[in-house]
C-alpha cells in the first residue's frame, strides 16, 4: 500500500486536544512538517504558551518548555542564549503575545533573537471561553465585551505584524490566512522558508496566523472560515512585511 | 586593635576615595578592614560619607557609632558628625569649609585649611592625599610606604606628574599632622 | 590566591563567573547596580552571555528558558524588582529548574528606599510567589561570604534542581571588605557540570541515539498528579531541611545571660555591641542563621544557656524572622524584638543600649 499522508516525526502520537473545526492543529502540522523537512528533529526545541495551545509541549516531538502567559519570547530567548547549537521557536496565540506578552515580543524582535515566532490570531481568548483579545474587532462581542468591542472605550485592535514591522531587528515578518486550503498550502511555503531561516540562525523571524474560534465565535467551523474571511482579512491584511532573506538575494 | 573612621564632605571632595586607600593599605598591610559608604541620591551634589574599620580582629560592624578619626571636609560634615567622636579621639578638619571650627575640647583637633593647601601644592584634587598624609602622620594608621607603593603602581606609567603631585600631597600632610602630634 | 578589596556587588557577580555561571539576565536597580555592570563586563570575556533584560519579568523567564536548557545561570535584583520575578520564580520551582536568584534587599514596601533592609525576609522563606514551594535561601554577613555564597548556591541548586535566592542588602552590596576568590572554573569543569542535567534538560540529540522529549513544565491538569509532584517535591524539601541547615554562632556560652538571634548585615552589628558588653562583663551570645531557609531551629535551641533570661532577636524589618525564632525557643524563654526598618540600619550603640537594658 502507497503512503500518502503519514503523521510527521515532529509530532507525538499525543491527541490534539483541539475542539472541531479548531485550525491550531493545522498549524501545528504545518510546523512539524516543516521542522521534518528541514532535517531539524534532533536540534529544534519549542516553547508552549498559556492559552488553547498550553498543550503544545505534549504534540511536538522534541524538547518543549512551557511558559509563563505571554514570557515564551523570554523563555526561547533563554534556551537559545543558553544552547546556541539548538534551534528555538515559540507558538503563541493573540491574549498570550499581544496583551500580556508585549514586552517580551516587542523586545525579542528588537534584539533580534535568532528564533522564530508563530502566532495565531483568532481574535478572542479561547481556553478561558471567549474573553475579548487585543486582537477583537470593532463592534465583536465577546464574554467581556458583550456589547460588542466598543473602540472609543478601549481601542481598536492591535496588527502585530505592522507593530513589529516599525523594528530595525527582524528579519522575517510574514501575516498568512489559514482560511481555506488554498492559503494553507500557501502558509507552508511561508514556515519551511521561516524554519530554513531558523535552521541558518539568520535572526528574528514572525508568521501570525489568521485563524479561527468556532467554539467561541458561536459559528459552525465551516462558516467561521467564511465569517474571518469577510470580517478579519480586510482587517488583519496577509501580507510580507519583511524578507531580509529575499532582500540580500537581491542585491 | 581597631580604629573606626568616618570621612565626609562634599560630593566630589574625594571622600571615599580617602577610605578606600586607607582600607586598601589596611589589607595589603594584613589587616582586616571594611570601608562602607553612604550611597543614593544624596551624593550628588549632597554630602557624602564613608565609614572605614581597620583593625587587627575581624571586623564585626562596618557601621561607625563612635569614629576614632574624623576627617570633616566641610562645615555640615562636622556638624554631623563631630558630637560622636570618642573622647580622646582625633578630628581632622578643613578649615578652609568649616568656618565655624569645632568646640569640642575632649578630641584631639587637627585643624588645617585643606583646601588651600590643595591648590598651593598644583591641584584641589589631591585635597583627599592630603587628608590622608593627615592620618598618617597623626595616627600611624597605615604605613606612607604602602600609599606610595600602591599609587606608584596605578600612576607611574599612566601620569608620573599626577603621581609626584600625590605624593607630596601625602608627604606635606604627614607633617601637618606630626606638628599636632 | 591575594585578598582584592572589592564591594560586596562586584564579588558575587566574580564569584558566580568563576563557579561556572556563563548567563546572567537582569534589569538595573538601586542598589544593586554594579552586579549588573560588572557582569556586563564580565561576561563577554569568558565567552558567557549578559543580557539587559525589558524588565524582571523577562530576566527571570530567560532564566527559566536558560535554567531548563541545564546550564548555570543568575539573575539579581532588589527587593521591588525581586517581586517582579516572582512569578517566574514559582515556575521555576515548580518546574524544578536549578537557578540562583541574588536580591540585594532595600526598604520598602512599595518603591520604598534604596537603603540597606531585611524586609524581604517572609518573600524569600514564607512563598514569595504562588503555590507550595520552597527556595534555598543563604544570608550572607561579609563580601566574603556574599561571594562564597554564589558557588554554594549554584552547587545546592544543582544538587537539589531548585532555585537557590541569596538574601544580601545594600550594606553588603555596597560596602568594600577584602575577598579571597576561588579559582576560576575550566570549560571542561563546566561542561562536565552539565552533564549531570541531560536526562532531562532541553538539549539536542544525538544523532542515531534514541530520542528524547524533555518537557521543562509545571502545568499538570490532573489534581491527582498534580499532588503527587507537590508531595515529591515536599519530600525534596525535607531532605533539604535535614542536611542543609547552617548557623554560626558567637561568644554562646552557659554564661550568657541574654542570647541573640539575628541574621545578615544585622548580626554584624548585633555582634560589636556584644564585644562591647563583654568588657562590661555582661555575656551575651548569638546565633546567626547563615541559611533562612531551612530555618535552623535545633541550633537556635541549642544555644539557650541555662541563665539566658531571655531571647532577643534584632533585624531590619518589624520582625519577620521572630515567628522562625519563637517556633525555636519553644516557650523556653522570653522572646524580645526589636528592629529597625524603612532602610535605616541600627547602630552598635543602638543595640548596646538595648542589650544592656537586659540586665
Amino acid at each position: 500500500m502507497e503512503v500518502i499522508a503519514k503523521r510527521p516525526e515532529t509530532l507525538t502520537k499525543t491527541p490534539f486536544t483541539y475542539c472541531p473545526g479548531c485550525l491550531h492543529g493545522v498549524a501545528h502540522r504545518l510546523i512539524a512538517e516543516a521542522i521534518e523537512e528541514a532535517g531539524l528533529i534532533n536540534q529544534m526545541a519549542g516553547v508552549a504558551p498559556v492559552g488553547c495551545s498550553v498543550f503544545a509541549y505534549k504534540f511536538f516531538n522534541f524538547d518543549m518548555a512551557q511558559a509563563a502567559h505571554g514570557r515564551a519570547p523570554a523563555v526561547a530567548t533563554g534556551m537559545k542564549r543558553a544552547r546556541p547549537d539548538m534551534h528555538v521557536f515559540t507558538y503563541q496565540g493573540d491574549g498570550d503575545l499581544a496583551a500580556i506578552g508585549t514586552a517580551e515580543i516587542v523586545h525579542a524582535a528588537n534584539r533580534g533573537e535568532k528564533m522564530s515566532v508563530f502566532f495565531v490570531n483568532n481574535a478572542i481568548y479561547g481556553m478561558t471561553g471567549g474573553q475579548m483579545a487585543p486582537t477583537t474587532l470593532p463592534n465583536m462581542k465577546t464574554t467581556t465585551s458583550p456589547y460588542g468591542r466598543n473602540v472609543d472605550d478601549i481601542g481598536y485592535p492591535i496588527r502585530v505584524c505592522e507593530l513589529l514591522d516599525t523594528l530595525v531587528a527582524p528579519y522575517y515578518i510574514e501575516r498568512v490566512s489559514l482560511l481555506s486550503p488554498a492559503d494553507i498550502i500557501k502558509a507552508k511555503k511561508s514556515v519551511s522558508k521561516v524554519i530554513q531561516y531558523n535552521k541558518e540562525n539568520r535572526g528574528f523571524t514572525f508568521i501570525e496566523f489568521v485563524s479561527t474560534c468556532p467554539t467561541n465565535w458561536g459559528i459552525d467551523p465551516v462558516k467561521s472560515r467564511d465569517w474571518a474571511k469577510e470580517n478579519m482579512l480586510p482587517f488583519f491584511k496577509p501580507g510580507l512585511f519583511r524578507d531580509k532573506g529575499a532582500e540580500e538575494v537581491k542585491s | 586593635m581597631t580604629t573606626e573612621m568616618i570621612c565626609a564632605g562634599f560630593g566630589g571632595q574625594g571622600v571615599l576615595t580617602i577610605g578606600k586607600f586607607i582600607a586598601k593599605a589596611g589589607m595589603q598591610e594584613g589587616r582586616n578592614v571594611s570601608w562602607l559608604p553612604s550611597y543614593g541620591p544624596e551624593m550628588r551634589g549632597g554630602t557624602a560619607n564613608v565609614s572605614t574599620v581597620v583593625s587587627d580582629d575581624p571586623i564585626a560592624s562596618p557601621i561607625v557609632s563612635y569614629p576614632d578619626v574624623l576627617v570633616a571636609l566641610n562645615q555640615p560634615s562636622l556638624d554631623k558628625f563631630a558630637p560622636s567622636v570618642r573622647k580622646g579621639g582625633v578630628i581632622i578638619l578643613n578649615t578652609s569649609m568649616c568656618p565655624h571650627g569645632c568646640q569640642r575640647d575632649d578630641v584631639e583637633i587637627v585643624a588645617a585649611p585643606l583646601s588651600d593647601i590643595a591648590v598651593e601644592i598644583g591641584n584641589t584634587m589631591v585635597l583627599n592625599m592630603l587628608a590622608i598624609g593627615i592620618v598618617i602622620g597623626k595616627t600611624n594608621l597605615i604605613k606612607y610606604e604602602t600609599m606610595e607603593e600602591d599609587l606608584t603602581s596605578f600612576l607611574k606609567a599612566k601620569n608620573p606628574d599626577l603621581l609626584e603631585m600625590n605624593l607630596k600631597a601625602i608627604k606635606r600632610g604627614m607633617e601637618i599632622g606630626k606638628e599636632h602630634g | 590566591m591575594e585578598k582584592i578589596l572589592m564591594k560586596g556587588n562586584e564579588a558575587v557577580a566574580e564569584a558566580a563567573m568563576r563557579a561556572g555561571c556563563r548567563l546572567y539576565f537582569a534589569y538595573p536597580i538601586t542598589p544593586q547596580s554594579e552586579l549588573i555592570e560588572y557582569m556586563a563586563k564580565v561576561m563577554p570575556k569568558v565567552g558567557g552571555t549578559f543580557l539587559q533584560a525589558e524588565s524582571e519579568v523577562a530576566a527571570i523567564n530567560m532564566v527559566y528558558g536558560a535554567a531548563g536548557s541545564g546550564k548555570r545561570v543568575m539573575t539579581s535584583s532588589s527587593s521591588p524588582g525581586i517581586s517582579l520575578k516572582q512569578e517566574g520564580i514559582s515556575y521555576i520551582a515548580g518546574a524544578e529548574l536549578p537557578a540562583v536568584i541574588v536580591n540585594v534587599q532595600r526598604g520598602g514596601p512599595g518603591l520604598g528606599d534604596i537603603q540597606p533592609s531585611q524586609a524581604d525576609y517572609f518573600q524569600a522563606t514564607k512563598g514569595g510567589g504562588h503555590g507550595d514551594y520552597r527556595l534555598i535561601v543563604l544570608a550572607p554577613s561579609s563580601v566574603q561570604e556574599f561571594a562564597d555564597m554564589a558557588s554554594e548556591a549554584f552547587d545546592l541548586a544543582d544538587k537539589y534542581r531548585n532555585p537557590v535566592l541569596i538574601l544580601a542588602d545594600g550594606m553588603l552590596g555596597q560596602m568594600m571588605e577584602p575577598v579571597e576568590f576561588k579559582p576560576i572554573m575550566t570549560q571542561e569543569e563546566i561542561d562536565e557540570l552539565g552533564k549531570q542535567h541531560t536526562s532531562w534538560c532541553i538539549c539536542p540529540n544525538a544523532d542515531g541515539d534514541a530520542k528524547h522529549h524533555h518537557e521543562i513544565n509545571s502545568l499538570e491538569l490532573d489534581p491527582s498528579v498534580l499532588e503527587k509532584h507537590v508531595l515529591q517535591m515536599y519530600e525534596k524539601y525535607a531532605v533539604i531541611e535535614k542536611n542543609e541547615q547552617r548557623s554560626e554562632i558567637f561568644n554562646v556560652s552557659d554564661d550568657n545571660e541574654v542570647l541573640c538571634v539575628a541574621f545578615g548585615t544585622a548580626s554584624r552589628i548585633v555582634k560589636s555591641a556584644i564585644n562591647e558588653l563583654k568588657k562590661e562583663g555582661k555575656s551575651v551570645g548569638l546565633v546567626r542563621p547563615i541559611r533562612v531557609w531551612p530555618y535552623p531551629y535545633a541550633a537556635v535551641a541549642a544555644a539557650i544557656g541555662p541563665k539566658v533570661k531571655q531571647v532577643y532577636v534584632f533585624e531590619l524589618n518589624t520582625g519577620q524572622m521572630l515567628d522562625d525564632v519563637k517556633i525555636a525557643v519553644c516557650g523556653k524563654a522570653p522572646v524580645n524584638f526589636w528592629g529597625k526598618v524603612g532602610g535605616i540600619v541600627f547602630t552598635p550603640a543602638e543595640i548596646q543600649a538595648k542589650l544592656e537594658a537586659c540586665f
